[in-house]
């Protein structure tokens, strides 16, 4: 499963989740529900990258 | 126009006065503003940062007062904001469209979606270093402080950091250093921190412990909007990591609207409560004070106290556009409790507590709601509700 990195620095872990916001560790970030926005700067799904 | 400044060896000052602008997207600025560049002369030279747009020939003008506009060879872009790039496209014009415009990723993203247009960009991030001539430049990405493509600028010789919005301060005069200012300036860096990097002291933090690890030589600090720290560079750091820690002390803003001053009874007993206690007030009336200063005030407040009569059953208006803008910058530590005044239903003191709660403030009672006008007793609650507010906080504080 691939991390992805928010426009602000923030970088998606699918090994620990977004755990605060009821997402659980193991969660691809495919598989993120389509509300789900970043945790530091609220940007929405569409602004993440996917990391090398 | 002025006449540009050297702020120390080959380096100038170029930006502009925003001497009329007193509504900064929102934010009250009484002072105006600057928007601040910086032209690096050597055997290469450099433009840092521009101007907003409408001042983009008076920017070229005072370049061309110290060299041909001509014979810059880079431009760097700390931030994409409108306010410091609304120019670059009348400088690469002027001084050649091809020449590379340095910035971070996401600077490039935004000046792209800006101007609807490719630039030579050259991106740099956290740790590059550039030899420009005789100069040597490093970047140093802040990335949400206060935009994604926040970065700063460190000339290695000479220990200056170009600190692109942070530490800046809306504010326009004939005084351009820390020195020669005094602490007038400081309630002003405060008020652009409470009101631009406040929900982002987390991040603060986090770059002021980086910065302190690199080790950098800090001889001067110049932001982007406001006066340069060159005298003391250390204390607006250290203000930075005071507001940043969000700390509460003994002190409660009071903040409300009324209709026919219900209300404003309420909040007067409230705040003759809270004093009876020996705890700093500030009463604040949403439709006399703007909601950038209420912002400045709380910042460092350790309780807030929301006053809000029921109109059409919810809140009303002013104080929603406030709550909203609080809400938004996200202050910490602080109690909270609402009061108003209603005519038949009373909403907004619910309204108040749910919008507190969403906002993870510790709200220590469930509010004080008067139907119609306060009577003696009423105010009797209010006074008490102000007494319970003020002996919280000084317990928390103990």
């Amino acid at each position: 499963m691939s991390k992805y990195e928010c426009v602000c620095g923030y970088v998606y872990d699918p090994a620990n989740g977004d755990p605060d916001n009821g997402i659980a560790p193991g969660t691809a970030f495919e598989n993120l529900p389509g509300d789900w926005v970043c945790p530091i700067c609220g940007a929405a799904k569409d602004n993440f990258e996917k990391m090398d | 126009m002025y006449k540009p400044i050297e702020i120390a060896d080959g380096i100038y000052s170029v930006g502009c006065r925003d001497w009329d602008i007193r509504d900064f997207h929102g934010y009250s600025t009484y002072e105006g503003t600057t928007y601040n560049a910086f032209l690096v002369l050597g055997e290469k030279n450099i433009l840092i940062d521009t101007v907003k747009e409408k001042f983009g020939d008076e920017l070229i003008s005072n370049i061309s007062r110290i060299i041909d506009p001509q014979k810059i060879d880079i431009v760097i872009s700390n931030h994409t904001e409108m306010d410091h790039s609304g120019a670059i496209p009348k400088v690469l014009q002027t001084i050649g469209k091809d020449k590379p415009l340095y910035c971070s990723k996401m600077g490039a993203k935004n000046l792209k979606s800006h101007f609807n247009r490719d630039f030579n960009f050259k991106v740099v991030g956290s740790g590059d270093e550039l030899k420009v001539g005789n100069r040597t430049i490093s970047f140093l990405e802040t990335r949400m402080l206060h935009w994604p493509d926040s970065m700063f600028t460190y000339l290695v010789e000479g220990g200056i950091l170009f600190s692109s919005d942070a530490f800046g301060q809306h504010y326009a005069g004939d005084k351009f250093f820390d020195d020669e200012i005094g602490d007038e300036i400081i309630p002003h860096a405060r008020k652009y921190y409470a009101n631009i990097l406040l929900h982002f002291s987390p991040r603060v933090q986090a770059l002021l412990k980086d910065v302190t690890k690199m080790n950098l030589k800090l001889n001067m600090i110049c932001p982007d909007h406001g006066i340069i720290w060159r005298d003391n560079p250390s204390k607006i750091i250290d203000c930075y990591d005071k507001w940043s820690k969000q700390e509460p002390t003994k002190k409660v803003v009071v903040i409300f609207d009324s209709m026919w001053d219900s209300t404003t009874k309420m909040a007067r007993a409230i705040t003759s409560g809270i004093e009876s206690e020996d705890v700093h007030v500030r009463l604040m009336n949403t439709r006399k004070w703007h909601r950038s200063d209420i912002m400045t005030e709380i910042i460092d407040a350790g309780a807030i106290a929301v006053g809000s009569p029921t109109l059409n059953n919810s809140i009303f208006p002013v104080i929603a556009d406030v709550m909203t803008y609080i809400k938004g910058l996200r202050p910490q530590n602080k109690i909270a409790a609402a009061f108003g005044s209603y005519g038949w239903s009373g909403e907004a003191v619910n309204i108040l507590n749910k919008e507190f709660a969403e906002m993870k403030l510790d709200i220590i009672d469930e509010g004080v709601k008067v139907q119609y006008v306060p009577d003696e007793n009423d105010l009797n609650r209010c006074f008490d509700l102000g007494v319970k507010i003020a002996k919280t906080l000084k317990e928390r504080l103990a």
